[in-house]
């Protein structure tokens, strides 16, 4: 690990003023340290931002949740609220890490995780994320866990959180604050970034911008799931999940809402394909209809290739779980 | 601050020189191999071969008895406990908060101190498997592992013991886990599929977890 200096905030706009280039925000540190003794991170200075009171979950004005971004991804799953009114996000976040992440893991924290591709992690190869221009290794690598959707040439890295793909499915709104101690509200569809050409870019925040805050609006009708399909039964990173909100009543499907993990360099929504679920019979014709739309303009990479199939029977299942009368 | 001399990783180590903690990372590598990426695998204990930008004074109040240490902000809370403060009984695996031997409690919580850095705990109370028994009794969980023979190396056991003190108080309180049926009920019953769940966090390579599973169940209905 390279050496940094560590500051300690004592409020938000002294958190935000004090960052410069080369600082890093840390909160849990689960990620960011794994990253820093890998030297995959260099920051040359931290701020912990621990100490600050963002640690709360409040009821808002119209039937939504305001969760702190420093609530804990372990106290966010067991929020009674949360488990009666956004159950897809309490699975969600008990399907990803440990107990012992989770206690450390924070929601400001989930959403600015790093992608898990090995190429990113291992200092020696190429990777447009961590070293840009130097190529992407993992294009004619081993690509197993890597995305089908949104790639580019330059990168085909997933978003590894769950957290953020239910918060996707429940249309959140992410708080922010900068350096001059202005708020921002930034929806979550336009938050995690498409690689392109700048794949180290992952996120809309600006230098300086703190992450505050994420907002869940009033919960929408339907039944909540959240499947994921992993390599070991625990304690893995999906290959492929779905969040989805389906409203049906007998054996015809209202509406639906679907978000994916795994698939992308972030959570993946798809409008057309929701648009297919509006006001039809609950069948596997639908479904399959609805899978077609999903995977529009999904291209694997050789080992990953099997995310396709996978991706539409895991939504299938999803779908025909949510709908049974 | 230097690392002790021991705790330094040759970067090809001679193959006539295999030593009990090669042995150990060796086996542990091979078991992450599947999830690890190859870098992670090649390093060993923390590089401090640039000097640290400044020292840190850290309060840590670890098993009832408070301490004060000057730290390199870059020491982990893992570092602190085994390096500075002689308490080896938290094992240091994979390093990375992937195997579970470096659990510790804060303020009663379960995590994985070597993810964490000390200087992030000043003030806060560290409870570690030196700190569970009462004198010469041990604790009910260290009880019922010994009774269970709830492991064979022993490397995993104290981080399995102090993850399973906390997943016992997470029980308690009524937290669910990703197998709990229904989340709208306050509290889960901790059956087998339960526990492995909520300890899934803790990789035993010598596959012990049908005894530590045992174990636990046994210690469950007692003061832990």
């Amino acid at each position: 690990m390279r050496a940094f200096t560590y500051q300690r905030a004592d409020s938000v706009a002294h958190a935000a003023a004090a960052i410069k280039s080369g600082t890093k925000v840390i909160a849990g540190g689960t990620n960011l340290l794994d990253l820093m003794k890998l030297q995959v991170e260099t920051p040359s200075s931290l701020i912990d931002i621990n100490r600050l009171p963002l640690d709360r979950i409040e009821e808002t004005p119209d039937g939504g949740l305001r969760i702190g971004a420093l609530v804990r991804n372990s106290d966010l799953a067991a929020d009674p609220r949360v488990r009666q009114r956004y159950g897809v996000l309490s699975r969600a976040l008990l399907a990803g890490a440990s107990a012992q992440l989770r206690n450390k893991a924070t929601t400001g924290g989930n959403l600015l995780q790093r992608t898990r591709c090995y190429y990113f992690y291992d200092i020696t190869k190429p990777c447009n994320k961590r070293n840009p221009g130097s190529g992407c290794a993992a294009l004619a690598g081993f690509n197993r866990i890597h995305a089908i959707l949104g790639t580019s040439d330059h990168c085909i890295a997933t978003h590894p959180s769950d957290m953020a793909v239910a918060m996707r499915v429940l249309d959140a709104n992410i708080e922010t604050v900068n350096h001059n101690g202005d708020g921002k509200v930034i929806p979550i569809a336009e938050f995690h970034r498409l690689p392109g050409n700048t794949p180290e870019i992952e996120t809309s925040l600006g230098p300086g911008e703190i992450i505050t805050a994420v907002t869940l609006p009033a919960p929408p009708p339907g039944v909540q799931v959240y499947r994921k399909v992993r390599d070991r039964a625990s304690y893995a990173f999906a290959l492929v999940s779905v969040a989805a909100i389906v409203d049906s009543t007998r054996g015809r499907i209202r509406s639906a809402r679907l978000a994916f993990g795994g698939l992308a360099q972030k959570p993946w929504r798809s409008a057309h394909a929701e648009e297919t679920l509006a006001d039809v019979p609950a069948t596997a014709a639908s479904f399959n209809t609805a899978a077609n739309a999903v995977l529009e303009g999904a291209r694997g990479f050789g080992s990953n290739d099997f995310k396709i199939p996978l991706t539409r029977r895991t939504l299938h299942s999803v779908l025909a779980e949510t709908t049974r009368t | 601050m230097d690392e002790p001399e021991s705790d330094k990783q040759p970067d090809a180590p001679n193959a006539f020189e295999v030593t009990r903690r090669t042995v150990i990372e060796t086996g542990a590598a091979a078991l992450l191999l599947t999830t690890l990426p190859r870098a992670a695998l090649a390093t060993g204990a923390a590089d401090y071969s640039e000097p640290p930008a400044h020292l840190e004074k850290v309060e840590l109040q670890i098993n009832d008895q408070p301490h004060s240490l000057m730290l390199d902000p870059r020491t982990t809370l893992l570092d602190a406990l085994r390096e500075h403060l002689a308490l080896t009984g938290s094992k240091k695996g994979c390093d990375h908060g992937q195997c579970g031997a470096c659990t510790v409690l804060i303020d009663g919580r379960r995590i994985n101190s070597c993810l964490t850095l000390a200087v992030m705990h000043d003030g806060q109370s560290i409870t570690t498997i030196e700190g569970l028994a009462a004198g010469d009794e041990l604790h009910p969980l260290q009880a019922a592992f010994v009774e269970h023979d709830g492991f064979q190396c022993g490397y995993c056991t104290s981080g399995q013991i102090c993850s399973a003190v906390g997943m016992l108080a997470e029980s308690r309180q009524g937290m669910p886990s990703y197998v709990t049926e229904d989340l709208t009920q306050p509290a889960a019953e901790l059956t087998d599929t339960e526990i492995r769940e909520r300890m899934s966090g803790n990789i035993c390579r010598c596959a012990a977890y049908p005894n530590i599973v045992a174990a636990i169940k046994q210690a469950e209905g007692m003061a832990t």
